[in-house]
């Protein structure tokens, strides 16, 4: 977007405010995610500017403490179970929904989408309430499910998204040629459609790694993860160590943002090939 | 196993046509009319389809669904008092309401009370009758301790003695309506409504009521996080759809960083800058600003800047793949024939982007309502939304069938613009990222 | 038909990971999850009682912080599934979980100590004294010079302006409310029985509301004080002197009308280690183990033969110090048991008014 050059003083002038104003609305989107990093080099824990010094105490309070590495172990282990369990399930149903021939899609679409609209508070106390009729309050496996259900959403959007450009003669041929259809699968549609499976199944770890509502409610002791530690640490005493834990988490964003635009990059490149 | 054959679905009325008075002749090779096999290969295609949707189907029903249901259940749920004075419920029943209850409803009380007092389940009690009585839980304790000493009846004048509270209507109606397996009471109290000894509905006193307050203050903190990042997002969505790919893509990870950094790192920011010995008030302090350090964090503008900062990508994404569709031949054409940049952009770019207006702000809208975490962090106690209130009658005041009440009234707001949504825009259009 | 075992190995895969993790917390020693107020209190107890137990008996404890709500007790108890082996609970809970049928009935026999041997009123029926704790309000000396002496000080916003941390429940701030309106000591839980009485305190209230920073979690204050969020908060005592004796903080308590209390070990009922759990109030109620909490937070002890073993210089810095206690105002823990629902109500519609 360049001035036009038939553009009159005002348009020109009215050009560079835009940019202004843009600029400033990207600084406020950005600005307190890259405030807080060097925050956490602080060599006193203070969260004011400038700083006195710089030091790694924060990080090795971070990697030594057992609070600290053990919700990270737990954030791991419960993300991933819920990464596998929700993408299974998403793409399965992912390939039912795209099918032309499904009856009340927009009903079991509603349906499935539902976790993630439901306001959070909602769906834990819910949850709360019946998986201790259950027993499952207080276990990885209750945490999970849990997880799982808010994360299915993003696994059968992201997926059914990318099987709408999906043309179905390619697993046909496939068929034709002799294949079962569990090979046609994964031999031909899954290479095709898996930019889309893999960016829905980072949405779901993402959902897992960041979801803090939940764990409150039916998580425990045994089961806090990085966000519940974040969330009694931001209540009770802001350490700086909460700045060192966000740093990480934010880097580890930016990988995840990375994957994810290679993805749709490569995505991008290969409808480009079969058109 | 039928094969997935190459018949393609007619679209058009007249291929239909077509189509069916061919299947009606031809046949397949052994024998079996075309029309016959097309349905039954339709059908086991239509049963795939579906089989393939049941696993998740039946996860989210059990997992998400039915606890949600089960909560909802407790709003009306009424179990407490039916429970543990069964009895006195039971002779409640003949009650006429117009007068004191009989000896025998009286003596019913008296010896389920002393059970209680004896099986501490006193307390229960109390508190569920507390709710629609307020202050009657002390008493319950104090007429528990002292029921246990009345050894023989007539019970009535000695329970009446005790506290001249049981010589009233008023409780007994209260008993009696506790004591339904089924009551409305939440949610009118949900609603700042109550009911009197007559049975009619009215608003509850002015120092009780909150709930109406706290919806509408819901709403309120909703639409102006809504309407800021509209205000924020709408230029940003529309410097990156005019931009050449190159540069937009690399402005674009500054929209999406925010996007991918987990809620509670952006709150923990939040809270770093807002402090009142925090970044912001350094720098408005050094710059000479303000004399005295402003207080930014536990208000209402720290909740809506925070909510702001958060929703600002879910705001500005729809608006901005609805941008990317419109060609730009379109202001340029309006432009030669004469039109103002702000009439071109007025009257032909801004209507086609509409409903990537309306897809952002009602997807931002929908999330905001069940805002808790933020504003619980960030917020003081007047910036507290209803799903604050959820929690707190979920842990602190264990009243769960007002929490469920609460939720139910949020939830049905949510999902009637969610069917909105879904019907305007279609939920699986949603892009992410 | 070859892709069929690559599905399977992979929901097998999927399985395999689940029930890793299902059964990764599962371990066959023995285990006890102990649950407590967190922060420098919660330090002090895994310094003077877990560490200790666990390298005595071999129990593994697992810690939980949480800040005095008795909800996931009560979900526990009504579904059958406590996980959760021992509490420490306020009095007003130790009272009327006790009534509401939650909490399991003490045995004394078991603990160790005959009741006779608690400080009055530490010993319940369903729940054993720990600690002698103290609510008081504390300032920093080195932003407030002169600083304030009496509970009339904490609502005077014009005498020492800036905001105040406050207790975000009912509990004390009410009788302050009335002390600083200018009731008698002796008058004011009658005053509290009487609706009058209450709406005066909330009145009181009312002409700081707008100066109070609320704080939920003990560790919260001090972090409110040094951040210099508030000018004075009210505070766990023991919380503000850890902040003096270790980030060497010029924080000053003020004793006027401190409100001496106590802390509860608790058993959910039906909870499943019974014997484990009496075996750890046992130990922590034994006087030498309990005088040593003392040497790591400034509260004091429940069981009377435990104090001749606390160091003379600790001491002073109990509640229970005569200096200290000179215009104490004890909490009446029946009052609290009996209104805690309906104060807290009406404090949580106060509040978002």
């Amino acid at each position: 977007m360049a001035v036009a050059p038939y553009a009159s003083p005002v348009e020109r002038a009215w050009y560079y405010v835009f940019r202004a104003i843009c600029a400033l609305v990207l600084l406020f989107l950005i600005a307190p995610i890259l405030v807080i990093m060097p925050l956490s080099f602080n060599a006193e824990p203070w969260f004011t500017y400038p700083m006195p010094g710089w030091s790694w105490r924060w990080y090795e309070d971070f990697f030594s403490s057992d609070r600290w590495q053990i919700a990270l172990q737990n954030s791991i282990v419960i993300a991933v179970s819920t990464t596998i369990l929700a993408s299974f399930l998403g793409v399965l149903a992912a390939l039912g929904l795209s099918r032309s021939h499904f009856p009340w899609r927009a009903l079991v679409m509603g349906l499935l989408i539902s976790p993630m609209i439901v306001p959070v508070v909602i769906t834990a106390v819910g949850m709360y309430f019946f998986y201790a009729t259950i027993g499952l309050t207080g276990s990885y496996l209750g945490l999970i499910l849990a997880h799982t259900a808010l994360a299915t959403p993003f696994v059968v959007i992201t997926v059914t998204a990318t099987l709408t450009g999906f043309d179905y003669n390619l697993a046909r041929a496939g068929a034709g040629l002799g294949a079962a259809p569990a090979r046609v699968f994964f031999r031909v549609i899954l290479p095709l459609i898996l930019p889309g499976v893999i960016s829905g199944a980072l949405f779901a770890f993402a959902t897992s790694w960041d979801d803090v509502v939940t764990v409150l409610f039916i998580g425990s002791a045994e089961q806090r993860t990085l966000p519940r530690q974040m969330f009694s640490g931001i209540r009770e005493q802001i350490s700086p160590t909460i700045t060192a834990a966000a740093t990480l988490l934010i880097l580890f964003a930016v990988f995840l943002l990375a994957t994810v635009e290679l993805l749709r990059r490569r995505s991008e490149r290969l409808r480009g090939v079969r058109v | 196993m039928p094969r997935a054959g190459g018949v393609e679905r007619p679209s058009r009325p007249a291929t239909q046509a077509m189509v069916s008075l061919a299947t009606d002749i031809v046949r397949t090779a052994d024998g079996v009319p075309l029309k016959v096999t097309l349905r039954r290969v339709d059908r086991a295609r239509k049963l795939k389809a579906v089989a393939l949707v049941v696993p998740l189907f039946l996860f989210i029903l059990l997992s998400f669904a039915i606890p949600i249901g089960v909560m909802l259940f407790r709003a009306v749920d009424n179990p407490e008092i039916a429970g543990a004075l069964p009895n006195t419920v039971a002779e409640l029943a003949r009650w006429n309401g117009d007068e004191l209850p009989d000896e025998a409803t009286y003596a019913a009380l008296a010896g389920e009370l002393q059970a209680a007092h004896k099986s501490k389940t006193l307390g229960l009690i109390g508190k569920r009758l507390n709710y629609e009585l307020p202050g009657v839980r002390s008493k319950i304790m104090a007429i528990g301790r002292a029921v246990t000493k009345i050894e023989a009846g007539p019970y009535k004048d000695a329970v009446i003695g005790i506290d001249p509270m049981l010589g009233e209507r008023r409780l007994w109606t209260v008993i009696k309506s506790a004591g339904e397996p089924y009551t409305i009471f939440y949610l009118l109290s949900a609603l700042d409504f109550e009911r009197t000894q007559d049975g009619d509905i009215v608003n509850v006193s002015a120092d009780r009521a909150i709930f109406r307050d706290v919806f509408l203050r819901t709403m309120g903190i909703s639409m102006t996080v809504t309407l800021a990042t509209l205000v924020l997002g709408f230029p940003v969505a529309y410097l990156l759809a005019s931009l050449p790919a190159r540069t937009s893509n690399l402005l674009m990870i500054l929209v999406l960083l925010p996007f991918w950094t987990s809620l509670l790192v952006r709150t923990t920011a939040w809270v770093v800058l807002l402090q009142t010995e925090g970044v912001v008030n350094d720098a408005l302090m050094l710059l000479g600003f303000v004399d005295e350090r402003l207080q930014l964090i536990f208000s209402r503008f720290g909740t809506i800047v925070a909510m702001t900062h958060i929703q600002l990508p879910f705001t500005l994404l729809p608006i901005y793949s609805v941008m990317k569709t419109i060609s730009p031949t379109h202001v340029r054409a309006a432009r030669s024939l004469g039109a103002g940049p702000f009439v071109a952009f007025w009257r032909i770019y801004f209507p086609q982007t509409v409903p990537g207006i309306a897809a952002g702000c009602l997807l931002t809208f929908i999330l905001s309502l069940g805002y808790y975490i933020t504003p619980a962090l960030v917020g003081g106690p007047t910036d507290q939304m209803v799903s604050s209130f959820v929690a707190i009658y979920t842990n602190m005041e264990l009243n769960w069938g007002m929490a469920s009440a609460l939720g139910a009234i949020l939830l049905a707001a949510t999902l009637v613009l969610y069917l909105l949504y879904n019907r305007l825009i279609g939920i699986d259009k949603l892009k992410l990222g | 038909m070859k892709a069929i075992p690559a599905l399977t190995g992979l929901l097998m895969a999927g399985t395999a990971a689940m029930a890793l993790t299902v059964a990764m917390p599962a371990t066959a020693q023995e285990a006890l999850t102990i649950v407590s107020w967190g922060g420098a209190y919660q330090d002090s107890q895994r310094e003077a009682y877990y560490k200790p137990f666990a390298k005595e008996t071999g129990v593994v404890i697992t810690e939980e912080e949480y800040d005095g709500e008795l909800a996931k007790v009560k979900a526990m108890v009504d579904t059958n599934s406590v996980t959760w082996d021992v509490i420490d609970v306020d009095t007003n809970h130790a009272m009327s979980g006790c009534d509401e049928g939650i909490l399991e009935p003490i045995d004394y026999a078991k603990v160790g100590q005959p009741r006779e041997k608690f400080v009055q009123g530490a010993a319940l029926d369903c729940a054993v004294g720990t600690i002698v704790y103290s609510t008081i309000y504390a300032y920093d000396a080195d932003k407030l010079k002169d600083g304030p002496t009496t509970i009339a000080d904490l609502f005077d916003t014009a005498k020492f302006p800036g905001k105040r941390g406050l207790l975000k429940k009912p509990f004390g701030n009410l009788e302050w409310a009335l002390i600083a309106d200018g009731v008698a000591d002796a008058e004011v839980y009658n005053l509290l029985r009487t609706p009058e009485g209450v709406d005066r305190a909330f009145a009181k209230l009312d002409t700081i509301k707008k100066d109070v920073v609320w704080w939920e979690a003990g560790a919260q204050p001090p972090q409110l004080l040094a951040d210099g969020e508030v000018v004075m908060t009210s505070a766990w005592n023991g919380r503000i002197f850890k902040a003096i004796k270790e980030e060497g903080k010029n924080f000053k308590i003020v004793w006027d009308r401190q409100q001496p209390d106590f802390d509860f070990w608790v058993i959910p009922k039906g909870a499943p280690k019974m014997d484990l759990s009496y075996k750890f109030i046992a130990y922590a109620s034994d006087p030498k183990v309990m005088a040593n909490q003392s040497k790591y937070i400034s509260y004091g002890p429940t069981v009377v033969d435990a104090i001749p073993h606390i160091e003379p210089a600790t001491l002073e810095h109990l509640p229970t110090n005569p200096e200290n206690l000179k215009t104490a105002l004890p909490i009446d823990a029946q009052y609290w048991a009996d209104n805690n629902d309906e104060l807290l109500k009406r404090f949580n519609a106060w509040l978002a008014q």
